[in-house]
C-alpha cells in the first residue's frame, strides 16, 4: 500500500506583488474555476501521483471581528500564497517531483513571496515554509491516482460489455455473471487492453508508526482521564460561560463576494472548499481545538479510511490547519455536489462535529455544551460559512466526473472481481453495484 | 442577537387565511381555464392604482367555491419598479435578487445549460424578465370574458404584456399523459408540528412545517426563514404586522412566500417514440419503461411500491372518505420496501424528486444503535446513507400543463406541420428557493451522481449534457431482482426550459404596503 501524503505550503505576498501574483494565477486556468491540467506553470497533470491541488491567497476577510467582537487590537498579517496538494508516496518526493518539472513556474509563482530566493533549492524551500495539518482526512487511505484511474477504466469496460449483449447477460444467474466478466476482464488483462496493478510494498516501518500512534492516542488519553476528570467541572463552567456571551457574527452573505465564490464553482461534479477564520481569544477555547484536533486525527488515521468521515460520505480530502500561533485556522476541502448540498449535509448529518471544532471560531452561530446548537441556525450557519470562505484561484482534481462515491463502488466492483468465493447475497449486492 | 428559535410557550398566531393568497393553500383545479400573464410595469402609478382595486383571491375556504381566482407576484425588478426601498429589497433571499437566470453557477446547477440556456429563454433571461405574473384561473367557458373585466381602467396604462401564458385542460395530466400533482406536502396550517432543533426524526412524514412555505412561521429548523423586516417608522409599514421573532419589526414576508415559474416544452411524441423503439413496439414494455420513468403506473399515477402498513403523518389525512382514500392508495409509501431499486428505480423522476427518507436510515432502535449510525456505522447496504434528509427540501407544487392533449398512440405518429408546443407550467411554492426548489433540482433531479447513481439525469428532466471525465449522461438504469440491471441508452433531451423566473407572491397586506409607498 502506498499511503496519501500532503502538504500545505504558505509565504506571505511581497508588497506590491498581489496583482502578479494574481494574474500568473489565473493564467493556469481554461476559465476562472476551470484549471488547464497541462498548464505551463504547474503541469497538473504531469503529476501522476497528485489528487488534488489549488493555490489560494490566504485573504481573510473577517480579520475585523476580533476587533468589534472583543474588542482586540485590530491584527495585522500579511496576505499568505497557500499551495495545498494531496498526493500518493512521501512528501519528499513529492516536493522533489515538483522541482523536477514546474520548477520554472514556482519560481515565478514564489518569486512573489517573501523570503524566496529564485536560484535557491526550491524544494528546500518548500519544505521549510511548510504547515503541518491538525488533522487531515482522506477518503480512502491508499487508494492511490494510478488505482482510481484503473479501476474507473475496468468499470467502463465492462459496463460495455454488459450493454454489448444485454439479451444474454440478463437471463444469467449472478454467478453465471460474475465468472463471465471475471474471464472478460482476465482476456482484457491479457491483451493489456486493461491494467490492474497490484498495490505496491507499503514503506518500511510504515506500520509500525501507525500501530504506535494507533495505540498511542488512546493510552495517552487513558493517562490523561483522571486529569481531565478532575478539571471536567472547571472545564464546563468556562465553556458555558463563554457560550452564552459570544457574539454572533453571521449576516447575509454579501453579493459581491458570494458571487467570485460562486463563478469558481460547480464546474466539476467536486468541487473545493477553502475558508479562514479566528479562534476565539484566550486559551480554553485553543487548547479546545488542539486537543479536539488531536482526537479527531486519530479517528481520520485510523477509523475513517475507507469512504465516509462520520455520516459524509462525500469529502475526498480534507485539512484542518493552524495559522499564526494557532490564532487562526485555515479549513479545506474537497466535496461532492454543490455548496448547498455540502452544508446541507452538514447540518444534518454531522451538525455536532461540526459545533464540535467551528465553534471555537469567532463569530459562528452560538452552540451549547459544544455539539449543539449552532449549525442548527441554518441560515446563521450558511452565511457564517460563506463568509469566511475564500476564493481559490487554481483548483485541480485528478478525476473530473468522479465522486468519491464513484471511486469507492469501483473499488468495490474489482474486489468482487477477484473474490471468487462470495456467497449468493454478496454477489446480488456485486452485481447491483453496477 | 437574540435566537429566532421558537420560545416554549410561544405560541405563534394561528393563520390569518384573509392575508394568504389562496395559491398556497388550493391549487384551484377545478378553475380548469388559466393563463399567466408575464408583465412589465410601464407605469408605476398606475399598477398601484390597478393592484388596489386587483380581486386578489385570498386562501379563505369560500362556499360556494370561487368561479373565478386572481393571483399576482413580482420578480425582485418589478419591487424596484414599484420604488420598494434598496434596503427592504437586499433582506429578500439572494436567490429571489439574483433571479433564476442571473448568474452562470445557478444555470449550471439548474441545468440550464445548452438547450437549456437562458440565452434561448422567450423570456426570464437577463433583458427579458417580468416584472410581475398575474394568473387567472376560471371556470370553464369563463375566462375570455373575465379578462377585460379584471383589466379595468389602469391596465393598459400600467402594464405591457411580455406574454399572456395559456394553459389547457388535459384532465388531471400532465403533456406525457401522467397523472400530474399528484403528491404534495402537507402543510401544517394548525402549527402543531414540534420539530426537535438537536435531534433525528426517524420517520418520514409528510405534513411540513408552514414556515417551509409561508414566510413569517416556524421552519423544519424550528427558524424563522430569513425575509424582508421593516423599521416600524418605516414609510408604509404601518399597513404590516409585527414580525413573530422581532416584535419591534414589521414583516413584509408574513404570509407571503416565493414562487418558482419554469416554461417547460416537453417532447411528447419523442418521449413515446423513443419508448417505443426501445421497447421493440411492444406496447406493454413500452407502458412498464414509461411508467419506470415516471415511478407511477400509467396511467392512475399508483405507486410501484407497496403501500406501507403504517399510517404517514400528513397522508390521507383531509377531505372526504372517498378523497383520503384516493390519497393513501397513491402517497402511503417510502421506497424503504425497494432499498434495490428493483421497483421503483432510483433514478425515477418521482423517486428523485422526493426520496421519501428520514433524517437518519434504518430507524434506529435504542441510543447505541442510533450513536453508532450518528459516527457513520451500521449500514447495510453502500447506497444507504447517500441522501440528504427529505424534510428540508420539500416543495408545493401548482404548475399546468399547456398545449393539446396527445395520447400516447397519437404520439407516435410524426407530426404534422402545425402541431402544437406541449408543456408545462412549472409553478412551485417555497420560502426558501435555495434549499427547496434549487436543492431538488439541482442535486436531486438533475444530478448526474444522484444516490449513487452515474452517467443518468432525470429520464424526463435531464439535459443529457456531457460531464466532463463522463463520456455521456444519457442512460436510465433498471435494477433487476437477480442479475444484472437493465441499461437504457442514448437517452434523448425530452423536456427543454423556454423560461423561468423567480417571484415574490406576497401577501394581501405587503400588497397594501406596496400600493403606499412611492406613490
Amino acid at each position: 500500500m502506498t499511503p496519501q501524503s500532503n502538504v500545505m505550503v504558505t509565504a506571505p505576498v511581497k508588497i506590491g506583488r498581489e496583482a502578479e501574483l494574481r494574474a500568473l494565477l489565473a493564467s493556469m486556468n481554461e476559465v476562472s474555476g476551470r484549471v488547464n491540467p497541462a498548464n505551463p506553470l504547474v503541469p497538473f497533470e504531469q503529476f501522476g501521483q497528485l489528487h488534488v491541488a489549488r493555490f489560494v491567497i490566504l485573504q481573510d476577510q473577517t480579520l475585523d471581528d476580533l476587533h468589534t467582537a472583543y474588542g482586540l487590537p485590530r491584527a495585522d498579517y500579511p496576505l499568505e500564497l497557500a499551495f495545498i496538494a494531496d498526493f500518493d508516496g512521501t512528501a519528499d518526493d513529492f516536493r522533489a517531483d515538483l522541482a523536477r518539472r514546474a520548477a520554472d513556474g514556482l519560481r515565478r509563482i514564489f518569486s512573489c513571496c517573501e523570503g524566496f530566493a529564485p536560484d535557491g533549492d526550491l524544494a528546500r524551500w518548500m519544505k521549510d515554509h511548510e504547515n503541518p495539518a491538525a488533522t487531515m482526512y482522506q477518503n480512502w487511505r491508499g487508494r492511490t491516482v494510478r488505482q482510481v484511474r484503473e479501476e474507473n477504466a475496468l468499470r467502463l469496460a465492462l459496463e460495455a460489455h454488459l450493454q454489448s449483449d444485454p439479451a444474454s447477460f440478463a437471463v444469467k444467474a449472478p454467478r453465471q455473471v460474475h465468472s463471465a466478466l471475471k474471464d472478460f476482464v482476465d482476456a482484457e488483462v491479457r491483451s493489456g487492453r486493461l491494467t490492474l496493478t497490484d498495490p505496491s510494498p507499503t514503506p518500511p516501518g510504515w506500520w509500525l508508526r501507525n500501530l504506535l500512534h494507533f495505540v498511542g492516542v488512546p493510552l495517552a488519553l487513558l493517562l490523561l482521564a483522571p486529569f481531565m476528570i478532575l478539571y471536567s467541572p472547571v472545564y464546563i463552567y468556562q465553556l458555558r460561560r463563554r457560550e452564552k456571551h459570544d457574539p454572533e457574527i453571521a449576516p447575509p452573505v454579501d453579493p459581491d463576494h458570494e458571487q467570485k465564490l460562486s463563478r469558481l464553482e460547480d464546474h466539476d461534479v467536486t468541487n473545493q472548499f477553502t475558508a479562514m477564520g479566528s479562534v476565539k481569544p484566550g486559551l480554553l477555547r485553543r487548547w479546545t481545538l488542539v486537543f479536539l484536533f488531536w482526537v479527531l486525527n486519530w479517528t481520520t488515521r485510523h477509523i475513517y479510511i475507507r469512504g465516509h468521515l462520520s455520516r459524509v460520505p462525500t469529502i475526498h480530502f480534507a485539512r484542518w490547519v493552524f495559522v499564526d500561533q494557532k490564532r487562526r485556522l485555515v479549513f479545506a476541502s474537497n466535496y461532492d455536489g454543490s455548496l448547498e448540498s455540502y452544508m446541507d449535509d452538514f447540518i444534518n448529518k454531522v451538525g455536532w462535529g461540526l459545533n464540535l471544532v467551528f465553534s471555537n471560531g469567532v463569530g459562528y452561530p452560538t452552540s451549547n455544551w459544544l455539539i449543539l446548537d449552532g449549525c442548527k441556525d441554518e441560515q446563521r450557519f450558511k452565511g457564517f460559512l460563506r463568509r469566511h470562505q475564500l476564493p481559490t484561484e487554481v483548483w485541480y482534481k485528478a478525476y473530473p466526473g468522479l465522486t468519491a462515491f464513484d471511486l469507492k463502488r469501483n473499488t468495490l466492483i474489482r474486489q468482487g472481481l477477484g473474490n471468487s468465493a462470495m456467497s449468493d447475497a454478496e454477489l446480488r449486492q456485486w452485481i447491483a453495484l453496477f | 442577537m437574540d435566537s429566532t428559535l421558537l420560545k416554549d410557550g410561544k405560541m405563534p398566531g394561528s393563520v390569518d387565511y384573509d392575508d394568504v393568497q389562496g395559491l398556497v393553500r388550493f391549487g384551484f383545479k377545478k378553475l380548469t381555464e388559466a393563463c399567466y400573464f408575464l408583465l412589465r410595469i410601464k407605469n408605476a402609478q398606475a399598477a398601484r392604482e390597478w393592484l388596489r382595486s386587483a380581486p386578489v383571491t385570498t386562501a379563505v375556504e369560500m362556499k360556494p367555491a370561487p368561479r373565478t381566482a386572481l393571483q399576482i407576484a413580482f420578480t425582485r425588478q418589478g419591487l424596484e419598479r414599484l420604488l420598494v426601498p434598496d434596503d427592504v429589497i437586499v433582506q429578500f433571499s439572494p436567490e429571489f435578487i439574483s433571479g433564476m437566470a442571473g448568474e452562470e453557477n445557478r444555470s449550471r446547477r439548474l441545468g440550464d445549460t445548452q438547450a437549456n440556456s437562458p440565452a434561448g429563454w422567450r423570456w426570464g433571461a437577463s433583458g427579458s424578465v417580468p416584472h410581475a405574473v398575474v394568473i387567472l384561473f376560471a371556470e370553464r367557458g369563463l375566462l375570455e370574458g373575465w379578462k377585460p373585466s379584471i383589466k379595468g381602467e389602469f391596465w393598459n396604462a400600467a402594464f405591457e404584456e411580455i406574454a399572456c401564458l395559456p394553459t389547457s385542460d388535459l384532465g388531471g395530466t400532465e403533456p406525457f399523459g401522467f397523472v400530474d400533482g399528484i403528491s404534495q406536502p402537507a402543510l401544517d396550517w394548525g402549527q402543531t408540528r414540534k420539530v426537535s432543533v438537536n435531534g433525528d426524526q426517524l420517520e418520514y412524514g409528510n405534513l411540513v412545517s408552514l414556515g417551509e412555505f409561508l414566510l413569517g412561521y416556524s421552519n423544519e429548523y424550528g427558524r424563522y426563514t430569513d425575509r424582508p423586516l421593516l423599521d416600524s417608522k418605516a414609510r408604509g409599514s404601518e399597513e404590516l404586522l409585527p414580525a413573530a421573532d422581532q416584535p419591534g419589526k414589521r414583516d413584509l414576508g408574513l404570509n407571503g412566500t416565493y414562487l418558482v415559474m419554469r416554461q417547460l416544452q416537453q417532447d411528447v411524441r419523442g418521449f413515446w417514440q423513443f419508448l417505443n423503439k426501445v421497447s421493440g413496439s411492444n406496447p406493454e414494455a413500452r407502458y412498464r419503461l414509461a411508467e419506470a420513468f415516471v415511478g407511477r403506473a400509467y396511467p392512475d399515477g399508483a405507486p410501484l411500491v407497496p403501500l406501507s402498513r403504517t399510517p404517514i403523518p400528513g397522508i390521507g389525512a383531509k377531505g372526504d372518505e372517498a378523497a383520503r382514500r384516493l390519497e393513501i392508495q397513491q402517497n402511503q409509501f417510502t421506497y424503504d420496501s425497494d432499498a434495490a431499486g428493483v421497483r421503483c428505480p432510483f433514478g425515477a423522476h418521482i423517486r428523485r424528486a422526493n426520496p421519501r427518507n428520514t433524517d437518519i436510515p434504518g430507524a434506529p432502535k435504542g441510543l447505541f444503535s442510533h450513536l453508532i449510525r450518528l459516527l457513520g456505522f451500521g449500514y447495510k447496504n453502500v447506497r444507504d446513507d447517500l441522501i440528504a434528509s427529505a424534510r428540508f427540501h420539500r416543495i408545493l407544487r401548482r404548475g399546468r400543463g399547456y398545449g393539446t392533449k396527445l395520447s400516447p398512440e397519437e404520439a407516435l405518429q410524426n407530426a404534422s406541420p402545425s402541431d402544437p408546443e406541449r408543456g408545462l407550467l412549472f409553478v412551485a411554492v417555497n420560502a426558501n428557493i435555495e434549499r427547496q426548489f434549487e436543492f431538488v433540482q439541482n442535486a436531486w433531479v438533475m444530478r448526474t451522481k444522484f444516490d449513487g447513481l452515474t452517467e443518468e439525469a432525470d429520464p424526463l428532466l435531464g439535459n443529457r449534457e456531457a460531464v466532463r471525465g463522463c463520456p455521456f449522461t444519457s442512460t436510465f438504469s433498471l435494477p433487476q431482482e437477480n442479475g444484472v440491471r437493465r441499461r437504457i441508452m442514448d437517452m434523448p433531451q425530452f423536456i427543454t426550459v423556454r423560461g423561468g423566473a423567480y417571484f415574490f407572491m406576497p401577501s394581501m397586506r405587503a400588497l397594501r404596503y406596496f400600493c403606499r409607498i412611492g406613490g
